[in-house]
């Protein structure tokens, strides 16, 4: 068995990266992901890497481009209101076909906002977030291990797809301290023939953006969207006690967390309610909710924010199920006992069925 | 062959020629050639634009060091987009102002390669301020080649951080109010008071004796990288007739009288020197 070391959900991050061979880390301080800058700059020299505390956000994502276009494996890490200033690179990164990481540990917004727990950039993660028509990859963990498991993860995927990887966390997830497998990396990363590394040996190599030509912007972007629609393959999620459920509750990251507690006193009553977990939250396990929704006619979507996957969630349940709907703005987290009362209400007033 | 045939062969190359058909011929020396750094394609700039020399000069440098295949360029936004297009060496786009940041990220990656960025007054000046200002106060191993025409070109003419005062761009149509506007900024004087910069230069390219200056402080600032003595700056004044609605030839004479008037031909600071 791999070391366990009990540590916080920020360091996992930190330490996932490492492992997966990251050796380029860009970063801005900004609460509460702030462990992460600072567990690289202690650690990354010692493995050979580089460590560059930016004089901005958007300098930080403009390095990891710089970075990683040469083949590299680079990550920045941040929260909000700072992964809102990072969008201008995050667009550029798809556009040329950048790999790289980019975890946001949420806070809550709008604005200044605060540093409570918040899932409210579901939608910016989700949709893109800065301008052009793109998608990246959106991991969402619920634990200190995922933190670790799913960082090495992103690494892959942002290497076999040639596009950004996000890691959507929230305060909570960043700074609960918990016990971490550290597991090995043992995956071989590819080799990058696009890489740019001087032209000995070889043509020229351009990583642009930029398609002027007649059409050429148009072949550009569905070659973007059929990459985006492959991603289909690696859509990821987790079904906790849904085969007999009536009711199945549709929640991500550290709500999720709370909700299987909920979802075990609820049984503990004699409730059939279960729960899915969607993993990437792009792409989004739209096969796995609408089999749910044809399943038992009861969804509900359970959100720290004021309504943003249940959209989601009743796309993909394609109409044949009813879906409820339970928010939490920012200010507090939920308890268990909370969310199972909401739950339980939801289950009485009954699904389609 | 022999010295005889060598000798005698400029004097009378036709009775030569039967005799010796090879050694007779007059020797010719290519004295002027596109450097194998610049691929063989036409400009993009209009007519009197000082990016294409400014583009050639960068391609000597490259071939007399012997870098080609080793650099990593850094295409920003503005006319100088499409570097790409021009030099035959491998080259990322950045985001309008981040060449600095970009190059930082590449050179730090890989620091055997040879990493210059090419920016406009639009893009360095203004929108890539705090990058430009951090990389040179890290002191990024990186050259930087900045083109000052003290307009936005591209898009077509507005005003810039540059833009002397007085002039009119279609967003100071009366001109450049220095009293809302603000005065010109000398980047070159401004990333010279920051510890982190190694090489300052300013230059034109308006005349024969500036360029060959032109050139000199270029070959200096490609020196400061290939020996990793640390960050370099030079700054090219160019002409932009388009914009400044000139004629090439106006707007050459204007780079030499008002715009070096403004913003002084000098090397501020060589610090291997001092």
């Amino acid at each position: 068995m791999a070391k366990r070391v009990l540590v916080k959900g920020n360091e996992a991050i930190a330490m996932g990266a490492i492992a997966a061979g990251c050796r380029f880390y860009f970063g801005y301080p900004i609460t509460p992901q702030n462990d992460i800058p600072e567990y690289m700059s202690a650690h990354l020299p010692d493995a050979g890497g580089v460590f560059i505390q930016a004089e901005s956000e958007i300098a930080s994502i403009n390095m990891l481009l710089g970075a990683a276009v040469t083949g590299a494996r680079a990550m920045t890490s941040s929260s909000s209101p700072g992964i809102s200033l990072k969008q201008e690179g995050i667009s550029y990164l798809c556009g040329s076909e950048v790999p790289g990481v980019i975890v946001n540990m949420s806070r809550s917004g709008p604005g200044l906002g605060g540093i409570h727990p918040s899932q409210g950039d579901y939608f910016q993660s989700t949709r893109g977030g800065g301008h052009g028509d793109y998608r990246t990859l959106v991991l969402a963990p619920s634990t200190a291990q995922e933190n670790y498991d799913l960082t090495m993860l992103a690494f892959d995927l942002a290497d076999k797809y040639r596009n950004p990887v996000l890691i959507l966390g929230d305060a909570l997830l960043g700074n609960i301290k918990e016990p971490v497998e550290l597991k090995p990396y043992r995956k071989t990363p590819p080799v990058k023939d696009w890489a740019l590394t001087g032209t000995a040996g070889r043509p020229q190599r351009i990583v642009k953006s930029l398609f002027l030509a007649d059409g050429e912007l148009t072949v550009q972007n569905w070659k973007l969207f059929k990459k985006y629609q492959s991603m289909e393959r690696d859509v990821r999620f987790e079904n906790y006690l849904t085969d007999d459920a009536e009711m199945i509750v549709v929640a991500f990251g550290s709500v999720a967390r709370i909700l299987k507690t909920s979802v075990d006193k609820l049984r503990a009553k004699g409730r059939k309610i279960g729960l899915l977990r969607p993993i990437t939250l792009f792409p989004f396990p739209k096969a796995a909710v609408l089999a749910a929704a044809q399943q038992c006619g009861h969804l509900m979507a359970v959100e720290l924010n004021t309504g943003q996957m249940v959209e989601d969630v009743r796309l993909a349940a394609d109409c044949q199920a009813k879906v409820d709907f339970y928010g939490r703005p920012p200010g507090s987290i939920p308890t268990p006992d909370e969310l199972a009362h909401e739950v339980e209400k939801a289950w009485r007033q009954g699904g389609r069925k | 062959m022999s010295a005889q045939t060598s000798k005698k062969a400029p004097a009378k190359p036709a009775p030569a020629k039967a005799a010796q058909p090879k050694a007779a011929q007059p020797k010719l020396t290519q004295v002027f050639d596109r450097p194998k750094s610049l691929k063989d394609v036409p400009w993009h700039f209009c007519p009197g634009c000082h990016h294409g020399v400014i583009h050639r000069l960068v391609g000597e440098q490259l071939d007399a060091f012997g870098l080609r295949e080793k650099t990593i360029g850094v295409a920003s936004v503005g006319c100088s987009v499409f570097l790409y297009d021009y030099f035959d060496v491998d080259v990322v786009e950045s985001p309008h102002g981040r060449a600095a940041a970009v190059a930082t990220g590449v050179k730090r990656a890989r620091p055997d390669n040879f990493v210059f960025t090419y920016q406009g007054d639009g893009d360095l000046a203004a929108i890539g301020t705090a990058e430009i200002v951090h990389a040179a106060n890290r002191g990024e191993k990186i050259l930087v080649v900045f083109v000052n025409n003290a307009v936005f070109g591209m898009t077509g003419g507005q005003m810039a951080p540059t833009t002397l005062a007085g002039q009119v761009t279609t967003t100071s149509p009366r001109g450049r109010d220095i009293e809302t506007a603000g005065p010109p900024i000398r980047m070159a004087e401004m990333l010279t008071t920051l510890e982190g910069a190694s090489f300052v230069a300013r230059v034109a390219v308006d005349n024969i004796k500036n360029l060959k200056k032109a050139k000199a402080a270029l070959k200096r600032a490609f020196e400061y990288q290939v020996n990793g003595w640390g960050f370099a700056f030079v700054e090219f004044l160019s002409s932009c007739p388009t914009n400044w609605k000139m004629t090439p030839e106006a707007a050459n004479a204007r780079v030499g009288k008002e715009m070096a008037d403004y913003f002084p031909l000098a090397t501020f600071k060589d610090r291997r020197a001092e």
